[in-house]
């Protein structure tokens, strides 16, 4: 960031375009010819956020909200656990940028969620609460060593409210995973999930090519080029050999 | 204690639409402006460039380029009996934040309001009779009409480089506009942008049904395009990343694309970002400004001395800061008196979500502009006879779908499961082939004694400040009003071939969390009566003359279309009569 102009009217520093700090803006458009807040881009590694039993708890279940078929991957090909790992190690895990000041009281529906809980906190919580209710119900298994079809019922129960949790809202949990997991197949490769664009190919969505004035007025005709993620994608840039 | 700043001619609270466009025309008038925002200063080039822009994730879901709730948000409640509660993340409106305000993250879709709109009152209770109206009700005229406002809508139409089709110019009616339309000077500065498939074949559909559809008038540029300030659009690529976003191409219409350039080069401008007015201060007498009192980024707070204030906030900020700041008697629903906070509403959405033969129909949803889509207007304002429906209001309908994002955008047949194969299959089959206009009917919302905004006993901001609350449900009106809309709209789907049309009715009560538009409007009414309204037709503080409130939030009601294009000719209108009236004789302009 640079500072250069002096302005007498309050003898403030102004600096070229912050989003953080107050400036005075005179005679000239604030400008800096490099981008303000690139995205930050989540790469590969160790989990983050979730520790190994959850990890594994987390790639079954997003594997059974997105199951693989023959010509798409699930869930956890694509990358939606790490997605949400790197998720809930962030900004989105501690609520930042919500209103978070209590009281914290049950309303109706139509008020909104209330709860004092961080998402970060949310998923700890349901995550230790499902392996314990799988413990205790399946022969002391957790969550992950069920086969689908015993994971798809269990899944179902706390969709339903069937199944309940001690310390946490159980539906609650699973409407998070109903939103998160989706936005890991979805999302730009960038933040982890959809890994190789999976999720686009599925639908044919092209990513962020940003201009169809070629294709607007081609009607019901597919479209036919490949995905481009704000990372680009992998065969412009081949593994160096 | 707050430090001092040297006087302004002008402070205007809020860089969005209207306060760049009063920025602009004061400081053309030759006074001293300075404008203050809450957030930061934004450019196309450093904050939204095409290389990143188009990332759902960051935008769409996760709101980046808003205001945080944590910086401040609202309470709200169904009903007077109940206890409101926080807003914790935004659900049925999106609060704008930064330099620009709405301005970067809108559609663009750029309408005008009907004549009959302005006249509301008098207009239904002459055609149907005062017992038409529901009881509690409480509609009013504007005290301005769409004649006078005409020449105000054309200027922002020019200064946005607006495409569309005139419907009607100086009275004569123009094929494939909109007939409904009051009368234009003139056509729009360009063209109507290019349909994609869905679109046209809504339109053929509608008109085969024997209705006139016209393409929405939209800021996205359908070519280059220089504006009467000399700034320089580029055409829009039909991205399909609009609503939400910031826009790459310099395509949308946004105060960063169309006056903030020629505004900052004025050296009688200035600009404060990243700092928030708590306070409008007034002198002893309670009938003049003095001033704004702000909060600075690094939490140090300053006093701004200023002739005139221009209050230019979002709607409910603007009725927000007039409450904190005890200006015009604050509205108490029970005892029908006050002002501040009343006629407050928002917008009656719908849509209707169509599946298509995947063998047949190809959408490529992702082709697609924020203000794209074609209309009707058969169902809008007064456009048809309200006597045998008993309800009044309308909206535009239309096939209007901005995107094939797919995280927002994957929609599946009613009955698919949430989750697991059934669904995935269910999204892969229906992505190319089904039509989710999102807004497709943009019903209006009128006023009612009960649904106000006051300021909240418990909940409070991060400067301690009481929060404000808003008291709203539907009422049987705008459920009436939608269901006919809706059943309308949805045979323009049959028609168009779909094997499934599923209609998203509009139900009571209000729901915080599922999002509608961010048009609320009203708390700040103009009008013809100080006891019903807190400004005068000209935008100006019945109570405190040398302030000039604008935005949405002059609103008696809210008509069935977006609100941009009103709020920026009521803002010209505005400017007009400080320039030629109020600077000559500083004070009130209307003898109540």
């Amino acid at each position: 960031m640079q500072r250069r102009t002096f302005l007498a009217l309050a003898a403030w520093l102004v600096g070229t375009t912050s989003l953080t700090r107050a400036t005075v803006i005179h005679n000239h458009v604030p400008w800096s010819p490099h981008p303000n807040s690139p995205p930050e881009i989540e790469r590969l590694g160790p989990w983050q956020f979730f520790t190994l039993d959850e990890a594994r708890a987390m790639e079954a279940i997003v594997d059974r909200i997105i199951p693989p078929d023959a010509e798409t991957p699930g869930g956890k090909i694509a990358g939606c656990a790490v997605f949400i790992d790197r998720q809930l190690k962030g900004p989105y895990g501690s609520n930042q940028g919500l209103y978070t000041l209590g009281p914290h009281t049950k309303g109706t529906k139509q008020q909104g969620p209330q709860s004092a809980l961080t998402h970060a906190e949310l998923y700890r919580t349901a995550l230790a609460a499902l392996d314990k209710h799988c413990k205790s119900t399946q022969g002391g298994k957790s969550f992950a060593e069920l086969d689908a079809a015993a994971q798809d019922d269990v899944l179902r129960k706390i969709e339903s409210g069937e199944v309940k949790f001690d310390r946490v809202d159980a539906q609650g949990f699973f409407s998070a995973l109903l939103k998160d997991v989706p936005e890991g197949f979805f999302s730009d490769p960038i933040h982890g999930g959809n890994n190789d664009m999976v999720g686009w190919k599925m639908i044919g969505f092209p990513g962020i090519r940003y201009d169809y004035r070629d294709w607007v007025n081609r009607h019901n005709e597919r479209y036919p080029y490949p995905p481009v993620s704000i990372a680009g994608r992998a065969d412009w840039t081949p593994a160096k050999s | 204690m707050a430090r001092k700043l040297p006087r302004k001619d002008v402070v205007i609270i809020g860089l969005g639409w209207t306060g760049s466009i009063m920025a602009y025309e004061l400081a053309d008038a030759g006074l001293d402006v300075i404008a203050i925002e809450r957030g930061p200063w934004r450019n196309t080039a450093t904050d939204y460039p095409p290389g990143y822009a188009a990332d759902e994730l960051r935008y769409r879901i996760r709101h980046e380029l808003f205001l945080s709730p944590s910086q401040t948000t609202f309470t709200f409640r169904n009903k007077m009996s109940e206890a409101a509660l926080p807003i914790r993340s935004w659900g049925a409106f999106m609060p704008p934040n930064g330099v620009g305000g709405g301005g970067v993250h809108w559609n663009a879709e750029t309408w005008r309001f009907l004549p009959s709109d302005f006249v509301l009152k008098t207009h239904l209770t002459e055609r149907y009779g005062a017992g038409f109206l529901p009881d509690d009700m409480t509609i009013q005229d504007w005290g301005v009409t769409y004649d006078e406002l005409e020449p105000h809508y054309d200027r922002f139409e020019y200064l946005c480089g607006t495409s569309g089709q005139a419907g009607n110019i100086k009275g004569k009616i123009m094929e494939g506009g909109n007939p409904f339309e009051g009368p234009r000077s003139r056509a729009y500065p360009n063209p109507p942008q290019d349909q994609p498939f869905g679109h046209t074949l809504f339109g053929k559909a509608a008109r085969e049904l024997g209705y006139k559809p016209f393409p929405q008038p939209s800021g996205n540029m359908s070519r280059p395009y220089q504006n009467p300030l000399g700034i320089r659009l580029g055409p829009c690529t039909y991205c399909g990343f609009c609503e939400w976003f910031g826009c790459g191409n310099y395509s949308k219409a946004s105060p960063q694309t169309t006056v903030l350039p020629a505004l900052v080069r004025k050296p009688n401008f200035t600009a404060r970002d990243n700092s928030e007015v708590t306070r409008i201060n007034v002198d002893s007498s309670g009938k003049r400004a003095t001033g704004v009192t702000l909060v600075d980024a690094s939490g140090d707070e300053w006093e701004q001395p200023a002739d005139l204030v221009v209050l230019s906030a979002y709607t409910i900020f603007n009725v927000q800061l007039l409450l904190l700041s005890g200006i015009g008697k604050a509205y108490d629903p029970a005892a029908n008196t006050g002002v501040i906070g009343r006629n407050f509403t928002h917008q009656t959405i719908s849509d209707v979500v169509s599946f298509f033969d995947p063998a047949k129909f190809v959408f490529n949803p992702f082709i697609a502009s924020g203000a794209i889509g074609m209309c009707i207007d058969e169902f809008n304002g007064d456009n048809f006879d309200h006597g045998p429906h008993g309800f009044v209001g309308g909206g535009y309908m239309g096939n209007v779908q901005t995107n094939g994002r797919p995280i927002e955008t994957t929609p599946v047949p009613p009955g698919t499961p949430l989750w697991g194969a059934e669904w995935k299959k269910a999204v892969k089959e229906n992505y190319q082939s089904a039509i989710k206009p999102g807004t497709g009917v943009h019903g209006s919302m009128y006023s009612y004694r009960d649904v106000y905004v006051d300021l909240d006993p418990t909940y409070k901001d991060r400067f301690n400040r009481p929060l404000a609350r808003i008291t709203m449900d539907f009422h049987d009106n705008e459920i009436k009003q939608n269901k006919f809309l809706t059943d309308k709209f949805a045979e323009i789907f049959q028609a168009m071939g779909a094997r499934q049309v599923h209609k998203e009715y509009r139900k009571a009560p209000y729901d915080i969390t599922k999002y509608q538009t961010t048009h609320l409007c009203g708390g700040a009414i103009m009008g013809t009566d100080p006891s019903t309204s807190a400004l005068n037709r000209y935008l100006q503080s019945w109570d405190v003359p040398n302030l000039f409130v604008t935005g949405a939030s002059a609103f008696p009601q809210n008509a069935g279309y977006n609100p941009t294009g009103t709020v920026a000719a009521l803002a010209y209108w505005a400017a007009d009569a400080i320039r030629s009236k109020y600077l000559n004789n500083p004070g009130q302009l209307i003898n109540a």
